[in-house]
């Protein structure tokens, strides 16, 4: 079975467009052109051009050896934290701005959790003189305050979103409330594999420049383009899907994606959607969520603010149900000890959505022959402070 | 269901235009508001009611109506809740009453299982604003029109003419016209901007009848409407009226639509702008 989004937008049975009309006519253009444009030579040049050029690709899949002798397998980092902006999410902002520009589109706005798409967006439209708005939840914005500061030093202006729990979901209540009230000259660039068709696909066609890579840097190092296991956190889940993308069809590679359990998966604090999660409608997709019996959204919560979602991308709702990838939770503190760990063995000081990903090697099982990838998804400058009041009260 | 028998078909074979048709937020102001505001907009006269069912993340919503969402949650409203106190009121009115709501809350009650419940207790039309066409017409559109129940989708300024034909196809009852490209909230003015909007609607014939909403505040915004379409629909700006009630419910309602109906009404929460021409 073929995994690969459907002509209505759907990855079996989720994924979809639940849009008020007034987005319809954006949503449609989109959905019309995204693909005949993303094909276009002259994109794909430009595209490749600045990924390689301007974000530094490839980044490097490096061969942790010490992580690797700690857990008694082969562990490769796929270091997207070496990115111009340190994540992966430069890797989709690049190729959607070009993608607004070809639409005519002169105003960008976007959502932001952990400040990294909206550093990437206010990069990208510094980069083209565009005008650029990042809607951030009001806690992200204190607990992630480096990353409003150079969002602000790139000339974007970034709007407090002060509804729920003041987080990911609510910054992108309000991105899309603004596209709702800017329909003409705005472009929504979208930071996960969330949100209405053709979203998820757009968004993990332009990260999966980063399997793409992985096999021919596996090939190189291994002779093997194939590892046995990816692994990935997911927010929304596009760094796993840019990961995933070119092994979804290949059943043999076990793929992972790992999400936030906060102070345990049944604390009434956390972000677990692939545990808690019922099938619903969120940003305009039909996934899985976190809600009421009576269909409301429940508040979600990470420490991380790049996985404080209440949802995941239908991509990912489509992999987990179907058994195609495993899913991973883990809490705050097995996250912050992964990255001491990690920052301690390897010199590498990963962001708190990544630590996620690499607490989950002590969750899984494999065997020693076992080839793995973690995608190393962002660098941690901006949860130093969060590191650092660890680091003191646990007397690392 | 036959649709003849449908309370919105009957009052729109009734009566063509100047028709009022007012939101509200169940649970706000108080949880158990939603009969005494049902009963009050009867007796002001209006022509329709829209009952809004409250939602965490109301996405078309601005934030008058986003926190009287709030209130209701936090005060308790639940559908089944709803569904009762609705139930209740139905014997005292003869309004046709339309349930309002993301497509979320439907799913998570069960589909079939909502739209059965809301014939059984007399609701008469649903406005469901994330739920596309193309998903109500594969998916809901028959046992929809077999319970008899109503159905309107919206349309905007930026709405295609073959796409707006569909949307008369698909509605029943009428359409809801979004005023302009925005989310819910009181605006104080209608532009020549939208006015050629409305205009352009007017003269494609559709076989429903249109009901302006979004933006219409008051007696002069509402009459602007009622030139170019049956009739308007208001919310945040009887919303806010409900906020400064001071538990005078019955006087606020009566007020506020002898305000909106009337040039001379009194009206609590807004200054009135002189129409002018
Ligand atoms: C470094 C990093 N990794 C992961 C994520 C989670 O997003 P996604 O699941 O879309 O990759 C974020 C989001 O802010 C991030 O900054």
């Amino acid at each position: 079975m073929e995994i690969a989004v459907d002509e209505r937008g759907y990855y079996g049975e989720f994924g979809g467009a639940f849009i008020p009309e007034m987005l319809y006519p954006n949503v449609e253009e989109l959905k019309r052109r995204y693909l005949s444009i993303m094909e276009e030579p002259d994109f794909q040049r430009r595209f490749r051009q600045l990924l390689r050029d301007y974000v530094g690709r490839p980044s490097p899949l490096y061969l942790a050896e010490r992580l690797s002798n700690h857990y008694g397998a082969t562990i490769y980092l796929k270091r997207e934290d070496l990115n111009h902006t340190g994540a992966h999410k430069i890797n989709n902002t690049i190729g959607q701005i070009l993608l607004a520009q070809k639409l005519g589109k002169t105003r960008i706005i976007a959502e932001t959790g952990a400040g990294q798409h909206g550093v990437a967006t206010a990069t990208v439209c510094a980069l083209m003189g565009l005008q650029c708005i990042v809607y951030m939840g009001a806690v992200d914005i204190q607990r992630q305050a480096p990353n409003v500061a150079r969002m602000r030093m790139l000339g974007a202006e970034v709007r407090p979103a002060t509804s729920g729990s003041q987080t990911l979901k609510d910054a992108t209540n309000e991105a899309i409330r603004d596209w709702i009230n800017h329909p003409e000259e705005t472009h929504y660039i979208i930071g996960s594999v969330v949100g209405p068709h053709p979203y998820p696909d757009m968004v993990a066609r332009f990260q999966s420049v980063i399997s793409e890579e992985m096999k021919w840097q596996l090939l190189e190092h291994t002779g093997n383009s194939d590892p046995d296991l990816v692994i990935a956190c997911v927010g929304g889940g596009s760094n796993a899907a840019g990961a995933f993308y070119h092994y979804l069809n290949t059943p043999a590679v076990r793929l992972v994606a790992v999400e936030a359990a906060g102070k345990g998966i049944h604390s009434g604090h956390s972000a677990a959607t692939s545990v808690l999660g019922t099938k619903g409608v969120i940003h305009g997709s039909r996934t899985l969520l976190m809600q009421t019996d009576d269909g409301q959204i429940i508040e979600p919560y990470s420490i991380s603010a790049g996985l404080d979602y209440p949802g995941i991308g239908p991509m990912h709702a489509h992999l987990i149900k179907t058994g195609r990838a495993e899913a991973v939770s883990i809490t705050d503190d097995e996250a912050l000890n992964a990255a001491f760990s990690l920052t301690r063995t390897e010199g590498i000081i990963p962001a708190l959505e990544t630590a996620h990903a690499l607490a989950a090697l002590d969750k899984l099982s494999f065997k020693k022959t076992d080839i793995m990838v973690v995608c190393l998804s962002g660098r941690g400058d901006k949860d130093l402070a969060a590191y650092i009041e660890y680091l003191d009260s646990h007397g690392l | 269901m036959d649709f003849n028998h449908n309370r919105i078909r009957q009052l729109f074979d009734r009566k063509k235009e100047n028709i009022l048709n007012i939101y509200f937020t169940a649970g706000f102001p108080r949880l158990d508001d939603t009969g005494d505001i049902i009963t009050a907009l009867g007796d002001a006269g209006v022509d329709l009611i829209e009952i809004g069912m409250p939602y965490s993340d109301p996405l078309a919503d601005g934030p008058t109506i986003q926190q009287s969402g709030q209130v209701a949650l936090r005060n308790g409203m639940t559908l089944p809740l709803l569904f009762e106190q609705i139930a209740a009121v139905r014997s005292k009115t003869d309004l046709p009453l339309i349930l309002m709501g993301y497509f979320n809350q439907v799913m998570q009650y069960g589909e079939t299982a909502f739209f059965e419940k809301c014939a059984e207790i007399g609701i008469d039309g649903l406005i469901i604003p994330d739920l596309p066409l193309v998903e109500y017409k594969a998916s809901y559109r028959d046992t929809i029109e077999s319970l008899g129940l109503g159905f309107s989708f919206l349309i905007t300024p930026q709405t295609s003419t073959e796409r707006i034909r569909m949307v008369d196809e698909l509605s029943r009852g009428f359409i809801y016209m979004v005023s302009n490209a925005a989310i819910t909230g009181a605006k104080a003015d209608i532009t020549r901007l939208q006015i050629d909007y409305f205009d352009r609607i007017k003269g494609m014939r559709l076989s429903n009848p249109r009901l302006i909403g979004f933006g219409i505040s008051s007696f002069k915004t509402f009459s602007t409407a009622c030139e170019y379409a049956n009739g308007a629909i208001i919310g945040s700006a009887f919303i806010k009226a409900l906020e400064s009630s001071n538990g005078h419910l019955s006087d606020a309602v009566a007020g506020f639509v002898a305000g909106i109906k009337n040039e001379h009404g009194e009206q609590q929460t807004q200054s009135f702008d002189p129409l002018k021409n």
